[in-house]
C-alpha cells in the first residue's frame, strides 16, 4: 500500500509559480573606521585609523582609508570601503587628466568641489562613503572640508568622520573650538597641539568603540608638502 | 526610533577623589519638538546618594516615585540608610523583574557609602548593572559622552575639578544631541557637602 | 489592596507592561538594545580539574559598555559558570540558580553535583522557550569528579572535554582543536584557556580587554581576576584638567551634612 503524503515537499515540481520569487542583493556594506581633520592656521591635520572590519570580524588591521590626492589634499574614506577606493581611483585618474589639460597641480578648493560633484552625479546609486577632505587652500590656510554620500560641502575648522565620529566630535568641538569654556582665549592652535588632541581623540575612541583600532595614521599637510605618521593603537 | 529616545536627555556620573559627581540635561521633549526645559531626571535617594533615569518621561516619573516608595520602607524597615551599592541591586531587580516588559529607563546611580568611598554604576533597561570605577552614561547622547569622557576624565580630581569636568563633558556632548540639553544640572556629593548647580547652557 | 500586591512581589517575572510595550513595537517603535555580552568564554578538563576562562568586554551594539566586567559568575563553592548573550539574564539566571544551590545543600547537608545545576539550569532555559538570551559553560568538581558543560539558550547541552561559547567561540576552538591534549598539567591549562581567549579578543570585535580565569580542582578553586591584562590604555598625550570657574553656572545650592562621629568620649573632669 502506498503511503500516504500529507505534503508535497518537492518543490521542482511543475506546479504555477503564484507569485514572482524576490530576490535581495544588497550593494553596500559598513567597514567601520573613523578620521579626523582639524585646519590649523598654516597647516591641516588628517588622521585616520586602518582598521577595516564588519559585522564582528576584522578583514584587515592595515587597510588605510587616507590617501594623498595631490601635494596639498588629503582624503579621507568612511564608510564602505570598495566604494571608497573605487571613488579615490576615480579622483585620482581626473586629477591626472587636470594636470595634462592645465599643467598644474587643482588647487585644494576646486578638489572640494570635484568631489563633490563626483558624489552627486551618482546621486541615485551613491559612493556610499562619508568623506574629509584636508589641505591648504590658495592662501596657504590649512581647511578641512567634510561631504555626505551625495555631495553636500562644508568647510569646517574641525571635523570628525566614521564610526567614532558621534565620539570625537564633542571633544573637538571643546578642545579645538573651545566650545563651553568660560574665558579661554582662542590662542593659534599649534600643530604639536593639534597631534596630542588627535592622538588622545583616537585613544578614547578605540576604548569605546569596536570599529576604531589597531593603527593610526596622522597626515600633516603644510605648504611644503604633506607628511605621514603612524602610530599603534589599541588591537582588540 | 527606539522608545528610549522618545523624549530625550542625557546623565553622566564620575568618580573623583573621595567624591561623585552626577549631571543631566533638562530637556523634556516629544521627538524633535521640546516641551519643557524645567524636567528632571536626577532623585535624591538618600542625602549622599542620586539616582539618575534618563529614558521614557513617563517612566521615569512612575519609576522615581516607586524607588522614593522602597528606598522609605528600607528606611523603616531596617532603620538606617540605604548603602547606593544595595540600592544598585534593588533598582536592578525592580528592573529584571519585568524581564518581558521592560521600563524603557537606564539609571545611574552615584553616591558615597557609610565609609565615604565613592561608588557609581550604570544599567541597561533590564537591570544589568555596569560597576565602573571611572564614570558612567546614559541616555540619548551616550555615544557622544562616552567619547568625551574618555578623553577628558582623569584620576583622583577634587571635587571642584570634577565639577568642571563633568560639566565640560555634559554640556560639550549634549551641544551634538538634537534630543537633550536646554539646561543641566550638577551634584558634586562630597563627605561633608552636596552642591548642586544649575548651568548655562546653550538653549537650542 | 493594589499597592500591597505591587510592593510584595511573590516573584517570578512581572508583565504588566507588556501590552503597552508591543503596543508601541506594533506603531514601529523598535524594542531598545540590552547589554549584550559578545563574549568568548571557554573552559576545559585537564589532570586535576576545570579551567575556566572569559573575556571582560560588554557591549551595546557597537559601542563597549563596560570595558572590565566579570563573566565567570559563582554558582557553588565548587561550581562556576561563564555566561554569554545578554548580560542581565546571564547575571540574574546563574544568580537565582546559584541561591536554588545553596538552599539545595542546606537541605541535603551535601555539596551539590555539577549534573544538579546543570539540569536547574537547563529546564530553566527551556521552560523560558530562549527568551532567556543566556548562554553559558558551566564547570565544576563534585564527588563524581570533574564536570564542564555548555548550555543553549534554548536549554540543550553538550558534555565534552574543551568547549567554547559566544562571539569569539571559533577564534578560541580553533586554539583548543590545535593544542588541547588530554590530561594537561594546571598551568599549561592556564596558559591555553588564556591563549584561546586572547585569541577570541584580538579577533573578535565582540570580545575585548582583559582575560579572566578560574580554576577548579578537587576542594580547591582560584579566581584569577584579569589574570592577563593584554589591552592596557596608553597614558595620555596631556591633561585635560579645566581651569576652576570654566562652567557658566546660573544658580548653586549646597546642602551642608552633618557628620555624626560615634564612639565614646572621655569626659572632662578638670
Amino acid at each position: 500500500m502506498n503511503p500516504v503524503i500529507l505534503y508535497n515537499n518537492d518543490t521542482s515540481a511543475n506546479v504555477p509559480v503564484e507569485a514572482p520569487v524576490e530576490r535581495q542583493f544588497y550593494p553596500y556594506a559598513d567597514n567601520g573606521g573613523t578620521s579626523l581633520g582639524i585646519a590649523g592656521a598654516d597647516f591641516c591635520l588628517l588622521a585616520s585609523d586602518t582598521r577595516k572590519s564588519s559585522g564582528y570580524s576584522i578583514h584587515s588591521r592595515y587597510s588605510p582609508k587616507a590617501f594623498k590626492l595631490t601635494e596639498k589634499a588629503v582624503l579621507a574614506t568612511n564608510g564602505f570601503a570598495a566604494d571608497g577606493l573605487a571613488l579615490t581611483k576615480s579622483l585620482c585618474q581626473k586629477l591626472e587628466w587636470y594636470k595634462h589639460a592645465h599643467d598644474k597641480e587643482m588647487s585644494t578648493p576646486a578638489l572640494a568641489q570635484m568631489l563633490s560633484n563626483t558624489l552627486y552625479y551618482k546621486r541615485f546609486f551613491p559612493y556610499y562613503t562619508f568623506n574629509l577632505l584636508g589641505g591648504i587652500d590658495d592662501q596657504g590656510r590649512g581647511i578641512v572640508y567634510s561631504f555626505d554620500p551625495v555631495g553636500s560641502m562644508g568647510t569646517e575648522l574641525c571635523r570628525a568622520g566614521g564610526s567614532s565620529a558621534a565620539l570625537i566630535q564633542p571633544f573637538l568641538d571643546n578642545q579645538v573650538g573651545l566650545k563651553n569654556q568660560q574665558g579661554a582665549q582662542q590662542t593659534p592652535l599649534s600643530l604639536e597641539s593639534a597631534i596630542r588632541i588627535t592622538k588622545d581623540a583616537f585613544t578614547s575612541a578605540t576604548e569605546r568603540d569596536i570599529y576604531t583600532g589597531d593603527y593610526l595614521e596622522i597626515f600633516i599637510i603644510r605648504q611644503e608638502g604633506v607628511t605621514v605618521e603612524r602610530f599603534d593603537l589599541k588591537k582588540d | 526610533m527606539s522608545i528610549l529616545e522618545y523624549n530625550g536627555g542625557a546623565i553622566v556620573a564620575m568618580v573623583g577623589k573621595n567624591c561623585v559627581a552626577i549631571g543631566s540635561d533638562k530637556r523634556f521633549g516629544v521627538q524633535l519638538m521640546t516641551v519643557s526645559t524645567e524636567f528632571p531626571k536626577i532623585f535624591p535617594a538618600t542625602d549622599k546618594t542620586f539616582i539618575g533615569l534618563p529614558g521614557l518621561a513617563t517612566d521615569i516619573r512612575t519609576l522615581s516615585e516607586r524607588f522614593r516608595f522602597k528606598i522609605n520602607m528600607y528606611k523603616l524597615s531596617e532603620e538606617r540608610e540605604i548603602e547606593p551599592r544595595t540600592l544598585a541591586h534593588l533598582v536592578s531587580s525592580t528592573l529584571y523583574e519585568r524581564r518581558f516588559g521592560p521600563y524603557f529607563v537606564e539609571p545611574i546611580i552615584a553616591g558615597l557609602d557609610k565609609d565615604n568611598q565613592p561608588f557609581i554604576c550604570g544599567m541597561d533597561l533590564i537591570g544589568c548593572i555596569n560597576f565602573a570605577k571611572d564614570f558612567v552614561v546614559a541616555g540619548t547622547t551616550t555615544d557622544s559622552l562616552f567619547g568625551v569622557c574618555e578623553s577628558l576624565w582623569e584620576p583622583d580630581l577634587e571635587p571642584e575639578d570634577l565639577f568642571e569636568t563633568v560639566s565640560q563633558s555634559l554640556l560639550n556632548a549634549v551641544d551634538r544631541d538634537s534630543l537633550a540639553g536646554w539646561g543641566a544640572v550638577i551634584h558634586v556629593v562630597t563627605p561633608e557637602r552636596v552642591i548642586t548647580r544649575t548651568l548655562k547652557t546653550r538653549m537650542d | 489592596m493594589a499597592t500591597t500586591r505591587l510592593e510584595q512581589p511573590k516573584g517570578g517575572f512581572n508583565f504588566d507592561n507588556y501590552q503597552r510595550n508591543v503596543f508601541l513595537e506594533n506603531k514601529g517603535i523598535p524594542v531598545p538594545k540590552m547589554t549584550k555580552t559578545g563574549t568568548t568564554i571557554v573552559g576545559l578538563i585537564y589532570k586535576d580539574g576545570i579551567c575556566l576562562g572569559a573575556d571582560t568586554r560588554a557591549t551595546a551594539g557597537p559601542i563597549v559598555a563596560d570595558k572590565n566586567c566579570e563573566k565567570i559568575h559563582y554558582l557553588a563553592p565548587n561550581m562556576y559558570c561563564c555566561g554569554a548573550g545578554t548580560a542581565a539574564d546571564t547575571e540574574f539566571t546563574t544568580a537565582l540558580i546559584s541561591s536554588q544551590l545553596e538552599l539545595h545543600r542546606l537541605t541535603t547537608g551535601r555539596e551539590a553535583r555539577v549534573a544538579t545545576a546543570l539540569m536547574m539550569l537547563k529546564q530553566m532555559l527551556f521552560r523560558y522557550q530562549g527568551h532567556i538570551g543566556a548562554a553559558l559553560v558551566l564547570g565544576g568538581y563534585d564527588v563524581t569528579g570533574p564536570h564542564l558543560y555548555t548550555i543553549h539558550p534554548h536549554g540543550s547541552t553538550d558534555k565534552l572535554p574543551y568547549v567554547t561559547m559566544g562571539s569569539g567561540s571559533l577564534a578560541a576552538m580553533a586554539v583548543f582543536e590545535s593544542k588541547w591534549r588530554k590530561d594537561m598539567e594546571r598551568q599549561e591549562a592556564i596558559e591555553l584557556v588564556r591563549e584561546a581567549i586572547e585569541s577570541g579578543i584580538f579577533n573578535d570585535l565582540g570580545s575585548g580587554s582583559n582575560v579572566d580565569v578560574t580554576v577548579i580542582e578537587k576542594d580547591k578553586v582560584d579566581v584569577y581576576r584579569n589574570y592577563a591584562k593584554p589591552n592596557e590604555r596608553g597614558v595620555k598625550e596631556q591633561s585635560y584638567k579645566f581651569k576652576r570657574g570654566t562652567t557658566a553656572i546660573l544658580k548653586e545650592s549646597i546642602k551642608d551634612l552633618v557628620i555624626i562621629t560615634e564612639g565614646i568620649e572621655e569626659m572632662d573632669i578638670s
